[in-house]
């Protein structure tokens, strides 16, 4: 096979086992699951920006993007079929940050943090405007065929959940591959030294701009799946305080693995039903606190708890 | 001599300040070249000329009678010009082994691979063996921002050697190092490339080093080439000692080999 390793191994296991919680868990925990994929692969996108040393304050662009497009394709052209959305969703989306990147990828750290978010308010600003579109109130998206096959019911929101668990999956599983692929290894010495990288023979321009290109077709993914998932789109998908949620969620969960933020983004779920619950006014500033905490007490994120116990299990082990 | 690369009234200037003019060297396959010259002398400057990390404001640069003049610096790494840095440029959150496995992977893959392990025997082999050719392969799994200056030079040097280049330039090599480990630096460096068949032209303050490791010294004044030839004869150059080395030096050197005089 092709060399996987064990974080590949724990993704591909993680799919029939994510399949099978589906039918046992309850059914609010699936729902929260399965929006939770969807928006883990924009912070998975936002995570391998920020191991390149690129904060993304505008991932919400793409994650709009992939969504719309989707939404579009099956509300002005009928496409109804969830392989074909998807696609449409990563395409348009790796096409835009193609464009984009040419201006992007010549910014670093705040310019490209700023520049970044100032693309996705541009759009935010273009879809809140657009009638067309439904404006500030988006548009609703049809449920998905697979196939020529449309379930309804129940059968319907499994067959959504697994046609979401699969593609998540499986693109965080090559996302781990691409990190410790050449091309991943560039996009860390990228963050440390650009002057050796182009010393060495390679452009660091086209790193960033593949990285740019990569994490964007992946937001786009997590797009569609979420905007299946809901059924609908609107601008807020690429409002600034979208993005700085994928923000947030890279930051607590760490980016020490390409597990984390998945399981980030399901964590900040939980938390924000309970702290919504448990103050309905102020929930906001719970999560700012939690973010405050993990700054100080965890700065490498959650992740690097279980680093931290695997490595004192290790230092046991030698003794 | 088998001329590889040649600059022909090469030029930089700074607005009004002229940084380097009138330069014409040759640097022949395989030569081992020492530069002097005082700070703002244009040593550097006509070396960021040749990497391509400034374009020249006039004339030519040749490599192999082809024109390189203006070329990006990758392209020029690509071609077999490599350097070092007088502030070593490192990946210094990365371990001593992720930095050489990092340089050889660019060096190896035009276009680097996505989905390949980057990691594997064979890369990790070769690149302990750099590391061993350079005497730091007791360094490997150490963190470069912790090390010593004089480790990270010679980090630095083997980053740049491991595309096997024709000609390579070190820029100030010692500079930041020790007294003590000067020598063996320039030892352990000198010995790592005699293996290869690499030219390599180095900066250098300390004239000991010079007239140790320099067959050839090319002086540089105010940003002219003040004299260029056999290290003997451009050490005891009149121009060359009243500009560049200051009378001190021989006159330390002439007492030593007298056997000293109180």
């Amino acid at each position: 096979m092709m060399n996987l390793d064990r974080t590949e191994k724990l993704l591909l296991a993680g799919i029939p086992i994510l399949i099978l919680l589906g039918f046992v868990l309850p059914e609010w925990v699936v729902n929260y699951i399965q929006v939770s994929l969807g928006t883990g692969l924009v912070a998975l996108a936002v995570m391998i920006q920020m191991r390149a040393g690129l904060v993304s304050f505008g991932q919400g662009l793409y994650f709009c993007i992939g969504g719309y497009a989707a939404g579009m394709a099956g509300k002005f052209m009928g496409v109804s079929d969830i392989f074909i959305l998807l696609i449409i969703g990563m395409l348009v989306s790796l096409f835009m940050a193609f464009i984009a990147g040419f201006l992007l990828r010549r910014y670093r750290e705040i310019f490209f943090a700023m520049l970044s978010l100032a693309l996705s308010m541009i759009l935010y600003g273009l879809l809140s405007k657009l009638e067309v579109l439904g404006s500030t109130d988006g548009f609703n998206i049809p449920s998905p065929t697979y196939l020529g096959w449309a379930p309804e019911g129940d059968t319907a929101k499994h067959a959504l959940y697994i046609a979401t668990c699969i593609p998540a999956l499986l693109c965080a599983a090559l996302l781990n591959r691409y990190l410790r692929s050449p091309m991943g290894f560039i996009g860390e010495a990228l963050r440390e030294n650009e002057i050796r990288l182009e010393y060495l023979g390679t452009s660091a321009h086209r790193a960033v701009h593949i990285k740019y290109m990569i994490a964007a077709t992946v937001s786009g993914l997590g797009g569609v799946l979420w905007a299946l998932a809901l059924g609908h789109v609107d601008p807020e998908m690429t409002n600034w305080t979208t993005s700085g949620q994928f923000v947030f969620i890279s930051i607590l969960s760490g980016v020490g693995n390409i597990v984390a933020p998945l399981f980030g983004t399901f964590i900040l779920e939980i938390v924000r039903v309970y702290a919504v619950e448990a103050s309905p006014n102020t929930w906001q500033m719970i999560l700012g606190v939690i973010m405050l905490l993990t700054i100080i007490f965890l700065p490498k994120g959650l992740w690097s708890l279980i680093q931290r116990k695997k490595a004192s299990a290790e230092e046991t082990t030698q003794k | 001599m088998n001329t590889i690369l040649e600059t022909v009234d090469l030029k930089r200037t700074f607005g009004a300040v002229v940084a380097a003019s009138n330069i014409n060297i040759k640097i022949g396959a395989g030569e081992v070249l020492g530069v002097i010259g005082s700070n703002g002398a244009g040593k550097t400057t006509f070396v960021n000329m040749v990497t391509g990390y400034l374009e020249p404001s006039s004339g030519q640069i040749l490599f192999h009678g082809e024109s390189i003049t203006g070329k990006k610096t990758r392209d020029i790494t690509r071609l077999g010009i490599c350097r070092s840095f007088q502030i070593p440029q490192l990946f210094m959150e990365l371990t001593v082994i992720d930095n050489i496995i990092i340089a050889l992977t660019v060096a190896r893959e035009v276009k680097p691979s996505m989905l390949k392990p980057t990691i594997n025997k064979e890369i990790f082999d070769e690149a302990m063996d750099i590391l061993r050719r350079f005497q730091i392969d007791q360094y490997a799994e150490s963190e470069v921002g912790v090390l010593a200056q004089g480790i990270r030079k010679l980090i630095d040097i083997a980053m740049a050697t491991v595309g096997d280049p024709e000609l390579l330039f070190l820029d100030e090599p010692t500079s930041g190092v020790s007294a003590d480990e000067k020598m063996q630096i320039m030892d352990v460096l000198i010995s790592a490339l005699k293996s290869t068949k690499t030219a390599v032209l180095f900066i250098e303050h300390d004239m000991e080093i010079i007239e140790k490791f320099a067959p050839r010294v090319i002086a540089f004044y105010e940003g002219t080439v003040l004299a260029d030839g056999d290290a003997a004869d451009v050490l005891e150059n009149e121009k060359v000692r009243e500009f560049v080395i200051g009378k001190e030096f021989h006159r330390q050197a002439e007492t030593e080999q007298q056997g000293g005089i109180a």
